[in-house]
C-alpha cells in the first residue's frame, strides 16, 4: 500500500507531439492518498483511460513521473508494480473454475498452496463467491465474472491500487446498485486505494470519496462530491456533474456587481471581478427560484421529474432551467426569477474567479 | 382452428429439392444401386447383395490404403495443426505488415491443386528439380520416384507447404478476435507468456481450431489431385491413399460394384472420424 504521486505528467499517443492538442493528456499533477476511494469523471475520449493506463503500467507516459510510496515506478511493467484492474468487459479465463481464476495471480507469484486456499476462500466469501467455487468461470453471469475480477485483485495481499474501468458497463441495470454498495462495502473493508474510472456521475458521487473530473485530458476539478456540487471550478463541472446541470449565462461585472441582462444578480464572487468581459454566471437550478422581482423571463416548459418540477424558462435565446418542489406554484407566462446568492457564481473563460 | 392450407409454398421449395436431389440425392443413390449389383456390358445389372461389401472390407489391398491414408492423414494434422497455430502466434497483430503477412499466407492456398502436384514434381526431381537436385547435393540419397520414403516426405512436405496456410488463417483470426484486456489483464496477473497462451489463447482458438482439424481431415482424407501428380501413388504402391485406389479400381478396372461399395465405406469413415473429432473437441463445449 502506498500513496500515487503523479508528477509533471503528460501523455502524447503521437511519436512526436509538438502543439496541446497533440497531447491526450495534459500537464497533470496529483496525489491520491493511501486507502482512497477516487473516481475519474469525465466524457468519453477526456483521457481518463489514457491516466489509467499509464497508472497501471500498460502504458509509459511521454513525460513525468509516476511515483508509488517513495518508489518511481514510470518505467516499472504492470505486474511489478503492484496493482489491480478491473475491465470494461469482464475478463476472466474461461477454461478454469472459479476457484483457480481466484487463485491464479497468486500461483503465478509462486505462494504456496496452502496460503492460496486460505486467500481464495477468505475472498470468495468476501465477494459472495463461495458457492461456485467449483463451476467453470465461463459459465456465469457478468456481474459475476466482474466479481471474479475484483476478486483476482483482492486475494493478492500486496496491491497498492485497484483500479476500476468503466467496470459497470455490461451489467445489468438492477445488478449495478447491487455490485456499487458491494464495491463501497469491500472498500471499507479493505482499504484498499481503488480508483473508479465513469463517465457516469452517478456511479462516480456515490462511490468516491473524492472525484477527479477531466475534460480534454485536463483536470478540472478535484473534489468530494459535495465540493464538485456547490462550487464547481469550472462551467464544465457545473454543467456534467448534476442533472439537470448548472445554468450558465452570459453577464457583465461593473463596479463589482454583476449584471444579467441589464438585471442586477447578487452572487458571492462578483466583487473580485475586475475585468468586464468574457464573463459567466453559473447557478444550479437547485438554487433559483421565482420571485416577486429579479430576472425577467417566460415559462417555456415544464416537465415532472416525481418529487420536483423541471421548468425551463426563457429570455430570447437564453435558457434557465429551474427546480420547484412537489406542490410549488408555477406561474405562466412571465415570471421572475431570482437566485440564491451564496450559489451564485463568476466565471471567467470557463474558470471560477476568485 | 383452422389450418390454412397453401399448395403454392411447394412452388418456393421446389427449385431447393431439385437442385440437391441432382447435386447430391441422386449421385448417392447411384452409388448405392451399383454397390448392390453385378455390372456386365450392354448395362445389364444383376442383384449381388452385400457381396462388394464384404469383399472390400476383407480386401488387404483396402486395408493397406487405409493404412496408408491414416498414416498420412495423422502425420500432416500432427505437422499443421501445431505450425500454424505457432506462425499464427508470430504473426504482427497491429499495422503495415499485417496485410502482406496475410496475402503471402494465402498464396499457396490459391494454387490449383493439379499445379501444385505438378510443381511439386519438378521441383523434387533429382536430376533437375531444386529440392531434388539440392538434396543430392548435399549428400542425400534423395530419390522420390524410386525411395517410398523419400515419396512419403515429398507427398507430406508439398501438404503441409499447401495447407498449413489455411490453419495459420483460421488460428490467426481466433487470435485477433481476443480483446487487449485478456493480456492486459494476465499481465497484471503476473502470467507467464505459456500461461497466456495456455489459459488465454488457446481457449479463444478452440472454435476455430476445431473447424480447422474437421476442414484438414476431411480434406487430407480425400486427396487426391496432389498425390496423383506427384508420384501417381508409387512407388509400387507406397503412396497409394484410399482416393487414388478407389480411381484405380473404379475407372482403371471398371469394377463399378466393388468401387461403389468401397465408395460408401470411404464415406462412412470419414462421417464417423469427423463426427469423433467434433464430439471430442467440443465436449466441454455444453456446460
Amino acid at each position: 500500500m502506498a500513496k500515487i504521486t503523479l508528477k509533471g505528467l503528460r501523455h502524447s499517443y503521437k511519436p512526436d507531439p509538438q502543439e496541446d492538442a497533440d497531447y491526450a493528456l495534459q500537464q497533470l499533477d496529483v496525489d491520491w492518498e493511501d486507502g482512497g476511494a477516487y473516481a475519474l469523471l469525465g466524457p468519453s475520449g477526456c483521457g481518463k483511460t489514457t491516466l489509467l493506463n499509464i497508472i497501471s503500467g500498460l502504458l509509459t507516459p511521454s513525460h513525468g513521473q509516476v511515483i508509488f510510496g517513495d518508489k518511481d515506478v514510470t518505467q516499472l511493467p504492470p505486474d511489478q508494480r503492484h496493482i489491480a484492474q478491473v475491465f470494461q468487459f469482464p475478463v476472466v479465463y474461461d477454461t478454469m473454475t472459479v476457484y483457480d481464476n481466484l487463485a491464479f495471480p497468486l500461483r503465478n507469484r509462486g505462494v504456496p498452496e496452502a496460503e492460496v486456499d486460505k486467500r481464495v476462500r477468505e475472498i470468495a466469501e468476501m465477494i459472495d463467491l463461495t458457492a461456485t467455487l467449483d463451476n467453470r468461470a465461463s459459465g456465469l453471469t457478468a456481474d459475476g465474472k466482474q466479481k471474479i475480477s475484483l476478486g483476482r485483485g483482492l486475494v493478492r495481499t500486496d496491491v497498492n491500487v485497484i483500479m476500476f474501468d468503466e467496470p459497470l458497463t455490461v451489467i445489468d441495470p438492477h445488478l449495478k446498485w447491487q455490485l456499487r454498495s458491494k464495491l463501497k462495502e469491500l472498500h471499507q473493508r479493505v482499504r484498499t486505494t481503488m480508483i473508479y474510472v465513469t463517465h457516469d456521475q452517478t456511479e462516480a458521487l456515490t462511490f468516491a470519496d473524492k472525484v477527479v473530473v477531466m475534460k480534454d485530458g485536463q483536470v478540472v476539478q478535484i473534489g468530494t462530491p459535495v465540493e464538485l456540487f456547490e462550487r464547481p471550478q469550472h462551467t464544465f463541472v457545473g454543467h456534467f456533474i448534476g442533472s439537470p446541470g448548472m445554468n450558465v449565462m452570459p453577464c457583465e461585472v461593473r463596479g463589482g456587481k454583476a449584471f444579467y441582462q441589464d438585471t442586477e444578480i447578487s452572487s458571492w464572487n462578483a466583487a473580485s471581478c475586475t475585468d468586464a468581459s468574457d464573463l459567466e454566471l453559473g447557478v444550479r437550478p437547485e438554487f433559483v427560484e421565482f420571485g416577486p422581482t429579479g430576472v425577467p423571463v417566460e415559462v417555456a416548459k415544464v416537465s415532472d421529474a416525481g418529487r420536483f418540477r423541471i421548468v425551463d424558462t426563457r429570455k430570447g435565446d437564453q435558457s434557465i432551467k429551474l427546480l420547484v418542489p412537489e406542490g410549488g406554484e408555477i406561474p405562466e407566462g412571465n415570471a421572475f426569477l431570482q437566485f440564491a446568492q451564496d450559489h451564485t457564481q463568476v466565471y471567467r473563460d470557463g474558470w471560477l474567479m476568485s | 382452428m383452422n389450418k390454412t392450407e397453401n399448395q403454392k409454398a411447394w412452388l418456393f421449395v421446389l427449385p431447393v429439392v431439385l437442385l440437391v436431389a441432382f447435386n447430391a440425392v441422386i449421385p448417392l443413390m447411384t452409388v448405392v444401386n451399383y454397390s448392390v449389383q453385378e455390372t456386365f456390358g450392354d448395362n445389364t445389372f444383376f442383384w449381388a447383395g452385400v457381396i462388394w461389401f464384404q469383399d472390400v472390407l476383407n480386401s488387404d489391398r483396402f486395408h493397406a490404403s487405409l493404412g496408408r491414408q491414416m498414416i498420412f492423414t495423422f502425420s500432416i494434422l500432427a505437422i499443421e495443426i501445431p505450425l500454424g497455430v505457432l506462425i499464427a502466434l508470430t504473426l504482427p497483430r497491429k499495422g503495415p505488415w499485417v496485410p502482406v503477412c496475410l496475402v503471402l499466407m494465402a498464396l499457396p492456398l490459391l494454387i490449383p491443386y493439379n499445379v501444385v502436384g505438378a510443381m511439386w514434381n519438378i521441383f523434387a526431381l533429382p536430376d533437375i528439380g531444386l529440392l531434388g537436385y539440392g538434396l543430392n547435393a548435399l549428400g542425400f540419397d534423395y530419390n522420390f520416384t524410386r525411395q517410398p520414403g523419400d515419396a512419403w516426405f515429398t507427398l507430406i512436405l508439398m501438404d503441409v507447404w499447401h495447407w498449413t496456410s489455411l490453419v495459420v488463417l483460421l488460428a490467426y483470426a481466433g487470435l485477433v478476435s481476443i480483446p487487449d484486456a485478456y493480456y492486459q489483464a494476465a499481465k497484471i496477473d503476473g502470467a507467464k507468456s505459456f500461461a497466456i497462451f495456455r489459459y488465454i489463447q488457446l481457449p479463444k482458438m478452440k472454435r476455430v481450431l476445431t473447424i480447422a482439424v474437421l476442414l484438414r481431415f476431411m480434406d487430407s482424407f480425400m486427396i487426391y489431385t496432389e498425390p496423383f501428380v506427384l508420384t501417381g501413388g508409387g512407388p509400387g504402391n507406397s503412396t497409394t491413399l484410399l482416393s487414388v485406389d478407389l480411381v484405380k479400381i473404379a475407372l482403371g478396372q471398371f469394377d463399378l460394384g466393388p468401387a461403389a461399395a468401397m465408395s460408401l465405406i470411404y464415406f462412412l469413415i470419414i462421417l464417423l472420424l469427423s463426427w469423433v473429432f467434433y464430439t471430442l473437441m467440443m465436449r466441454n463445449e455444453a456446460n
